[in-house]
Order: structure tokens, then sequence, then C-alpha cells
């Protein structure tokens, strides 16, 4: 199937409304820069970026249901293998997104193959995820050609500023991120319409019936923990040249982990608009706070926003286990997706 | 000469393994009746940890006394939470559990950041280098009452749970829910009560290990994995495999630490999961579910 014929029927068998308010959103943040701050770009740039991951990670717990908890780890290495191709080789990152996605495949295959071969799952396969992410860290750490500990930095004078480099300003950060967060929202969308999207499907709601469909229970977990390695991983790259340096504690931190995966729980799990509309409340919300809190006390207090966003976790979670966008459809008049 | 290096490494981590095997075994206990992994167990740590450290600095109080008060407190604590908190998700899907128990840590995490800042902190007893030597064997004061207290901690729950009848009733329901109910035993009330449990061993470890590592709050998260490292190698669920898991744990970090590199030892223990994953996912001393 081409890439029109896909896309023609993705408007086909979406619902109308939801449809419109897409459209609508995309026109104005294609615009917005011009009213935008470099401050307020940077804030668009998370919520896009945060948006993208939140919604790969939904591909492997929302749609398949398989709990990782180290993304974070496919994040660190598609900006490791990025940054390292660019600084020490001068490799694009435009040809180096190849790689780097070829590496967070394989360490996803690596985890997905132990996990799944050997029946572990739910808590079990989250803290083999945390493990793995664990362990990559620690090798980082110590791995000297890699700068170690003491962090990987990207120059930015390498090669000069030109945007297929990923050098630039916030404005190039912002529109490569809104790109990808609608590239995603597509891959996303397509996925769930298809044949392996119907098997993650089953596979979520009762591992056991689908076997009995004759689905490949196996190898569709391992589709989906590929898939969702080889999206994060993208984003991975773009966001180690936004940040321009890397460092092992931070790329691979489990905080980070988690962080990635409150948009789309808080949204809506296994829904399209539910990591979108997650980073959207959330992301903003906490750089507000962090703000805010920094005008009161006078200073910065770390962790003033996390606080707000385990508490707004375990509120979401107590008041509305599926998010915030089942909900909002119904309130929008959009009807249920026909899956 | 490195036998003795070898011998003194593996006493040492006997005696820290006690205390980690400790630390999890609240998690064990919790997990194997409540049926929820308490996500939050090395941030309870951390805050138990902390409060032992203030105890001793404003008061004195040594944290080998400080750690009864302590566990007591962190039952009250863990029954309480259990009663309001937690029991509504005990039938909800285990994301949501995980979810609810991820929010709690971040706060608590994030909330002893705030107070305490980030720096470590240590309390210095006045014996905390003092050592015994038995031949060539180096024993480390604090880490030998550290071990022993742990030790006497995890006595009194295995007597409770076969001595007691309310520690029977609490095996009851983790053996069989539906029978347990049916005979009128109190589910709630001894959920409640096996988390308070599970809180006051989470409780005491981390009094005890404030004597042997430095108290910040970003060590919460590797405790939470250790606790869980732990139970996952000794068995879900099971008490003795907890102890033994932990003291697993502790030799081989112990020895990761000088045979490779301190740095590695974390390496070395999510080494022993995966093998443990891939060759007896229901853990060396757990039951095939």
């Amino acid at each position: 199937m081409n890439p029109f014929t896909l896309l023609a029927r993705l408007v086909d068998e979406a619902p109308r409304r939801a449809l419109v308010l897409l459209a609508v959103l995309v026109a104005v943040l294609l615009v917005a820069p011009v009213a935008l701050d470099r401050y307020l770009l940077s804030v668009f740039f998370l919520i896009f970026w945060f948006a993208t991951v939140g919604q790969a990670w939904n591909v492997m717990m929302g749609l398949c249901g398989q709990l990782s908890l180290g993304h974070a780890l496919y994040v660190g290495l598609g900006g490791y293998v990025g940054a390292v191709l660019w600084v020490k080789f001068g490799i694009s990152p435009a040809i180096a997104i190849v790689p780097a996605v070829l590496v967070a495949m394989a360490f996803g295959a690596a985890i997905g193959w132990l996990g799944f071969r050997f029946g572990i799952e739910g808590v079990y396969f989250a803290l083999l995820t945390i493990a793995f992410a664990e362990v990559t860290r620690i090798g980082f750490d110590n791995w000297s050609y890699v700068g170690g500990a003491a962090g990987f930095f990207i120059p930015v004078t390498a090669g000069g500023g030109s945007a297929i480099n990923l050098r630039g300003g916030p404005l190039l950060f912002y529109y490569v991120a809104l790109a990808l967060m609608v590239a995603a929202f597509v891959i996303c969308a397509a996925l769930r319409r298809s044949r392996l999207g119907h098997a993650w499907l089953a596979v979520r709601e009762d591992p056991e019936a689908a076997r009995a469909l004759g689905i490949n229970v196996f190898r569709a977990k391992m589709a989906a923990v590929i898939v969702s390695s080889a999206m994060t991983a993208v984003a991975g790259v773009v966001y180690a040249f936004y940040q321009s340096n890397l460092f092992p504690s931070q790329s691979f931190d489990i905080a980070r982990s988690i962080e990635m995966i409150l948009a789309p729980i808080i949204g809506g799990l296994g829904t399209l608009f539910g990591p979108i509309l997650g980073a959207f409340i959330l992301t903003p919300l906490g750089q507000t706070l962090i703000a805010l809190v920094e005008k009161i006390a006078g200073r910065a207090i770390p962790g003033v926003n996390l606080v707000f966003y385990g508490a707004a976790l375990m509120v979401m979670i107590w008041f509305a286990p599926n998010g915030i966008w089942p909900w909002l459809k119904k309130k929008l008049g959009i009807p249920e997706e026909r899956s | 000469m490195l036998w003795s290096l070898y011998g003194n490494v593996l006493v040492q981590g006997v005696l820290t393994g006690l205390v980690y095997g400790l630390m999890a075994l609240g998690l064990s206990v919790i997990f194997g009746v409540v049926r929820v992994v308490n996500f939050a167990h090395g941030e309870f740590a951390v805050v138990a940890m902390y409060a032992a450290f203030v105890l001793f600095r404003s008061f004195g109080l040594d944290p080998f006394l400080s750690m009864l008060p302590i566990a007591a407190a962190f039952f009250v604590i863990g029954y309480g939470l259990q009663r309001t908190l937690i029991n509504p998700f005990v039938s909800r899907p285990e994301h949501e559990q995980f979810i609810l128990l991820v929010g709690l840590a971040i706060i608590m995490v994030n909330g002893t950041l705030m107070i305490f800042g980030p720096d470590a902190r240590s309390a210095n007893l006045p014996y905390s280098f003092d050592s015994w030597e038995i031949g060539p064997i180096i024993l480390d004061k604090v880490r030998v009452y550290a071990a022993i207290a742990a030790l006497a901690v995890a006595a009194l729950l295995f007597a409770f749970f076969r001595f007691t009848s309310t520690g029977v009733a609490i095996r009851a329901c983790a053996d069989n829910l539906v029978g347990a109910a049916v005979v009128g035993l109190n589910v709630k009330q001894l959920y409640a009560l096996t988390f308070g449990l599970g809180l006051a061993c989470v409780g005491a470890a981390g009094a005890l290990m404030v004597t042997l590592t430095d108290a910040t709050p970003m060590i919460a998260p590797a405790f939470t994995l250790l606790a869980f490292t732990i139970v996952i190698i000794g068995g879900m669920g099971s008490m003795a495999g907890a102890i033994v898991g932990g003291l697993l744990i502790g030799i081989a970090e112990a020895m990761a630490s000088v045979v490779i590199a301190p740095s590695m030892k974390t390496m070395v223990s999510f080494g022993l999961l995966v093998l443990v994953l891939a060759l007896r996912p229901q853990g060396l001393l757990g039951r095939r579910a």
C-alpha cells in the first residue's frame, strides 16, 4: 500500500470531529512560533517531544499491554549513537538516525526475547526493562570512549549551524519536534488499524484467546517492543542534539523513564490522542510550577514539579484510570473508534 | 593474604546482605499476601533512614534503639495506607496499582529532597570505626550489630506467622483468598496488618541501613530495585527466599566491588537477576505459580 492510499484510508476511517480538531491544532501550531519567545518555544519543544515518546511507549503498553519502565534506555541509546557518529565521524544525524534506530531495536529485541520467550510478564517484565536500562547506564558510565560518567558533549559550532545536522536554535527544534509528534501520531494511527494493531489489542485483552485465534503472541509482542524502541530512538537523537550534552546518569535514569510514561497515562492509555493531550497538560503545568516556585521562594527548589507529577498520577489513577481523553471525547461528541 | 581479603569481603557481604534481606522481606510479605508490589519500598527505606538520622542528630538516639519506634510508626503508616489508599486497588489491574505506588514514591523521594536537600547525610556513631579481629577476619561492630538486629526482626516475623493465630490467618489469606473469606476471616483487616508488618520491616531495615551507608534521597529508587531484585531472585512471596536472596546479593555485590570495580556491583546483581529470570522465573525458593 502506498503512503497516500494509507493516509486516505486513515482520513476515511477516523471520526470527522477528531480530524477537524487535529487539523486545527496542527495549523495553529504551524504558525504559533510567530507569537512565541525563546522560552515558550522550548516549552513547546518539550510538549511535542513528550507527546512523541509517549506515543511510542503507548504502542507497547497501551496497544499491546506490555509495561516497560525502561524506555529511557532507547532515548539514551539513540542519543548516544547519533551524537557519537556526528562528533567523532562527522556523520549527519539525518543519516545517523538509521544506526541509532537499529541499535535501539536490537536492545529492544533482546529485552523482548528474554522477557517474552521465558514468559516473564507484568511487574517482572517491567523490572527486566528497568534492569536493562540500569545495566546500560553503568556500562556507559564506565565507557571512556563516550566520555564515561563525565558526559559527552556536542560542540555547538561543529560543521556549522545547518538544519539538516540538527544544529540550530529553538525554532528549528520546535518544528522538528512538531514533525516528530505528527509522524508518531500518523504511524500509530496506521498501526492501530493494521492487522498487527488488531493482534496487539487482542494480546492486550486476552493473550490466551489471542493464541486460540491463531495469533502468534510472541511475535506480536516482539513487534510491539521493536516498533516502540525504534520510535523512541528517533526522539532520542533529536533530544541529544537539542540538549547538546549526554550524561549516562540522566540519559538512562529511571526518573526519565517514568517522566516519559506520564503523558499517555494521564491522557489515556491506548488512545491516539492521549499522549498528546497528556503532554499538553502536564508539561506546561510542570514548567509553570517550576517558575512559580522560583519566584515565590527566590530560588529553584529541585523536586517541586515532580512532587506535583506524583500527586497528579495518584489523583488520576484514583478517579480516572482510563485517562482524560476518553472523558473529553465523550464531551466533544466524538464517537467511539471502530477497532 | 588474598584469601584473608576474600574472607573479609565475604563476611562483610553476609552482614550487609542480612540487612538487605530484611528490607526485601517487607516487600515479599506484602506481595505474598496482598498481591500488590510496593513500588515505593525503597522510598520508605530512605524515609526511615532520615527518621533515624534526625532522631540521632536531635536526641542522640542510637539507630539500633530508634529502629523500634520507627518500625512501630511505619507499622501504623502501613496499616493506614492499606486501609485507605491501597485497598481499593487490590482488585484493579496491575499497572494501575503500579502507577498509584509510583506516584507515592515520586512524592516521597522528592519531598525528602525538598526537606533535606540532595546532600548525603550520615549518622556518625561513636563506635562507627570499632571492630573485632578474629584471626585474619575483621568484623565491623556496626555491621555485626545491624546484622544481628535484622536477623532478630526477621525471626520475630517468622515466629509471628508460624505461631500466632493472626499470623496463621494471614497465611490463609495468602494461600486461598476465597476460602479465607468463607471461613469468616476479616480479609481487609488482615491485609492492612500485613502491609503494616511489611512497612515495619522496611522501617527497621532503613534505620539499620543508616549505620552502614549515607542517606540521600536519590538512593531510593536504587533501594526499590534492590529489594525487588532480591525478592525475585529469592522467590516472590517466599519469606526465607527474601533472606537468602539478600545474602546472595550482599555477597555478590561485595565480591564484585573488590574483584571487578565498586561501580560495577549493581551490574552483577542485575546479571544474577537476568539469570534467575531466564532459568528459574519463580525464584530460588519460590513455588511455581
